[in-house]
């Protein structure tokens, strides 16, 4: 199961995720970024202290919107990963093309 | 030590799945995170098989058959229906993943990279994926 809230911290939208991302919930990810891109969010942190585990069909939605903020000047920062949660980005060299902080004060840094 | 489970094809499954290997892994030498990558991977295999040889068809299903000794885990992936050969898949390039915003092609990688080895056989339209983690000693 996975929960996401979103809040206002500092210019930045903040999603918080909750629970685990897999394939059955992805689209709820790919769903909470489109919303904030959408109400032209230029700073997106995201919350992941509270996620458990997250597969490919999570790691994919991140990846789908790279290009689309790099070419808009979309700042995208996750912060928070749990270890185990973090070697599943580096397994496939992901924490080198998105930004991941150790905790929300780096992540509003940039 | 020898486990099974029927997976019905369904995403909403793969919450059971991970349960399922938890508790078998928590009884090996596997660290806490290697165990979540091998759940991670024999995952991939099965939403692989859920989503694209059975499109998600609740009706249909997928077993697991995962045997545990001392030096090895082996899980045991088995369908009936359009094979996924998994050696013969042809891994994209991240950047092509990024390029064509696909949000798929990177769970085939990880389990490339977690399992120790993978096999795959198809005899008739019964498909059996096999994969292998190695255990170090304590």
């Amino acid at each position: 199961m996975l929960n996401v809230e979103k809040y206002l911290e500092s210019g930045s939208r903040v999603l918080v995720l909750t629970g685990e991302i897999d394939a059955s919930n992805s689209v709820e990810l790919d769903a909470a970024i489109s919303e904030v891109v959408q109400e032209g969010a230029k700073n997106i942190l995201i919350d992941c202290s509270g996620l458990e585990y997250i597969s490919s069909a999570g790691l994919g939605v991140f990846m789908s919107y790279l290009d689309e903020f790099e070419e808009n000047n979309v700042k995208m920062v996750i912060f928070g990963l749990k270890d185990k949660v973090f070697q599943v980005f580096h397994i496939l060299g992901l924490d080198q093309l998105i930004s991941i902080r150790p905790t929300k004060e780096q992540a509003l840094e940039g | 030590m020898n486990s099974q489970l029927r997976l019905y094809c369904d995403t909403s499954q793969l919450s059971e799945l991970r349960q399922f290997l938890e508790e078998i892994l928590d009884e090996t030498t596997l660290s806490e995170i290697e165990q979540h990558q091998v759940i991670l991977a024999v995952e991939e295999v099965c939403a692989n098989l859920i989503i694209h040889s059975h499109d998600c068809n609740s009706k249909e299903f997928i077993d697991l058959n995962v045997i545990s000794t001392q030096s090895l885990v082996v899980f045991e992936i088995l369908d009936f229906g359009k094979g996924f050969n998994i050696l013969e898949y042809q891994e994209p390039e991240i950047s092509q993943v990024i390029k064509s915003k696909r949000k798929g092609g990177l769970g085939i990688m990880l389990v490339k990279r977690i399992m120790d080895k993978i096999e795959f056989e198809s005899l008739g339209n019964k498909n059996i994926c096999r994969l292998f983690k190695i255990l170090k000693s304590k």
